[in-house]
């Protein structure tokens, strides 16, 4: 547990991940690489809140939907520098992880409770986003192509895949601190007893909100990283429930609640998306065998596959619910 | 220190805590006894913030904390412990104990010390690394202890931390009391096990149905009528005292 070792580790393993696609064969292994990293990242912005707090969220989409339409919209419609979108879409998703995060704790809501609101609330910004004008409804928005780094777009997709490395990098060391704070601290009791936390003096209403805040902000940067490789966002990309299972399964799969459970199990889906394509064309397939992996995640591995590697001390599980 | 008055708290038509006033001073071991069903434990919740009083006041050392959010209070220094305990299950005991040093403690390397010294004083020492979900019932016992106790609080509210254990742990936390309260840590409890009440309070309050029924010194509770009848039924006080004639 020595905090030096650790960084000097990590560090270690960040230079070779940035010498990565050096080696990797071709474009296309580099892009999947990139999205292992940017889903280990969105997996990390729910696993902030779904797995360090215990806030099971079912629509963790509506941030990074936020995320993309906001700095998709300021650069379209405002002409904002994609950079500086890409801050204010951040800013954007927080503001809504503490507004949801405020209503939903306010009004005492716990658990699966907790779970269908958000699932609620990004179902509202999708159908939202469908009608209004400033979204320009189901058209989408195409964001103009024009591959200039000072636009946040480019034409190697290896720096999407460094600009993925520096945002998992920056998630790691956010879920690193958490492990180790006093805020990480309250966090962990409020999920695993809220009553405890609140007899010990921890201000719980205000914690989650905060979490979620965080949370929020997270994967609103997500979903501008997503816009600008995609240079297209419409309502169903930006808020649709696929992105939502996809955080949470990463999480849960890697094991939700550790510091490298959703790039555990980032790659894990990763590689296993490769695999059934090679098999069959379209997504039918995956899905079957991730459905699959969660059951069996679930019914053996409750702490996730991370939990394979880190039992120590045949500490066994006792999760009350 | 703790000024309790009138305080009443209903359930639909049951009034569960009925106009109690309770008195604790500085520096003492106040009882809070009654049989079951008595109100002992919402009479808690009122105080500490847990359940909304309908009427009465609340004072910790002159503040007025009626209806305080609970950890507001405990900010202010009067922790609970709960009856059926609440440990952070999938943490250890290290890190339980640190929820409640990190109060006082914000910064991580003086709470481990903090929660290690508390851990260390209810006899957890050899405990840190465990899983709080794997402790036995005499070790969830001390874990609420040590967690409050890790707040660093003025005073503690200690809700039948001797129930289930058998009577050599009865006796260490016994001593874990007296140890808290020479510290200069005030303690209100409510306790079942009567020997280890009746050694430790200088003064108790019978809770029955709700009411304060009596209170005075442990002798003065034990010898009076209106509490013996309260535990064992009516003119059981009188029968007691004719078979003794007998």
């Amino acid at each position: 547990m020595n905090a030096r070792r650790i960084v000097a580790v990590f560090g270690a393993a960040l230079v070779a991940a940035f010498a990565l696609p050096f080696v990797l064969p071709s474009n296309y292994a580099v892009n999947v690489a990139a999205m292992i990293l940017f889903t280990a990242f969105l997996g990390q912005s729910w696993n902030i809140a779904g797995g360090f707090a215990g806030q099971t969220s079912f629509g963790h989409v509506v941030f990074f939907g936020t995320g993309a339409y906001a700095s998709t919209i300021l650069q379209v419609a405002w002409g904002w520098n994609p950079w500086l979108g890409w801050i204010a879409a951040a800013l954007a998703g927080g503001v809504v992880g503490l507004a949801i995060g405020a209503l939903a704790f306010r009004a005492g809501l716990r658990g699966s409770y907790f779970a269908l609101v958000t699932l609620a609330f990004a179902e509202v910004f999708r159908i939202l986003a469908n009608s209004a004008e400033f979204t320009r409804g189901g058209l989408g928005i195409l964001i103009p192509s024009d591959p200039r780094a000072a636009n946040l777009q480019f034409k190697d997709p290896v720096w999407f895949y460094w600009i993925a490395l520096a945002l998992l990098a920056l998630s790691l060391a956010v879920a690193a601190w958490l492990k180790r704070s006093r805020f990480g601290a309250q966090l962990a009791a409020i999920r695993e007893n809220e009553d405890a936390a609140r007899a010990l003096g921890i201000d719980v209403f205000r914690a989650k909100t905060i979490c979620l805040g965080i949370s929020g902000a997270m994967a609103a940067a997500g979903g501008t990283f997503y816009a600008q490789k995609y240079l297209y966002v419409d309502p169903s990309i930006a808020y649709g429930v696929e992105k939502s299972v996809e955080m949470l399964l990463v999480s849960m799969i890697g094991g939700a609640g550790t510091v490298f459970g959703p790039l555990v199990g980032a790659a894990v889906l990763g590689g296993v998306g490769e695999i059934t394509r090679s098999f069959a064309a379209g997504q039918g397939l995956s899905l079957v065998v991730y459905g699959a992996i969660l059951v069996a995640i679930v019914a053996w591995l409750p702490d996730g596959l991370i939990g394979v590697f880190a039992r120590r001390g045949g500490a066994r599980r006792g999760r009350d619910a | 220190m703790l000024d309790v008055r009138g305080l009443s708290r209903a359930f639909g038509g049951l009034k569960a805590v009925d106009a109690v006033d309770i008195d604790v001073p500085q520096g003492a071991i106040v009882g809070l006894i009654g049989p079951n069903g008595a109100g002992k434990t919402t009479c808690f919740a009122a105080i500490a913030g847990f359940v909304q009083p309908d009427s009465g006041s609340v004072r910790l050392s002159g503040t007025d904390i009626t209806g305080w959010a609970p950890h507001r209070i405990a900010e202010l220094g009067m922790v609970r412990t709960f009856q059926i305990t609440q440990p952070f299950a999938r943490l250890s005991v290290r890190e339980n104990v640190m929820v409640g040093a990190y109060l006082r403690h914000p910064r991580r390397a003086e709470a481990l010390r903090a929660a290690e010294r508390v851990a260390a004083r209810v006899g957890m020492g050899g405990m840190l690394d465990m899983r709080a979900g794997d402790l036995t019932v005499a070790g969830r016992k001390r874990l609420e202890l040590a967690r409050a106790l890790a707040t660093e609080p003025r005073l503690l509210l200690l809700d039948e931390v001797m129930a289930g254990l058998n009577p050599t742990e009865i006796d260490e936390i016994v001593g874990i009391v007296r140890n808290i309260r020479a510290d200069g840590i005030t303690i209100l409890m409510i306790e079942h096990v009567m020997q280890a009440v009746m050694s430790l309070a200088e003064r108790i309050h019978v809770l029955n149905q709700g009411r304060i029924i009596a209170r005075g010194a442990p002798a003065e509770i034990a010898a009076d009528r209106v509490v013996v009848e309260a535990y064992l039924g009516q003119g059981a006080a009188a029968r007691l005292a004719g078979g003794a004639h007998g």
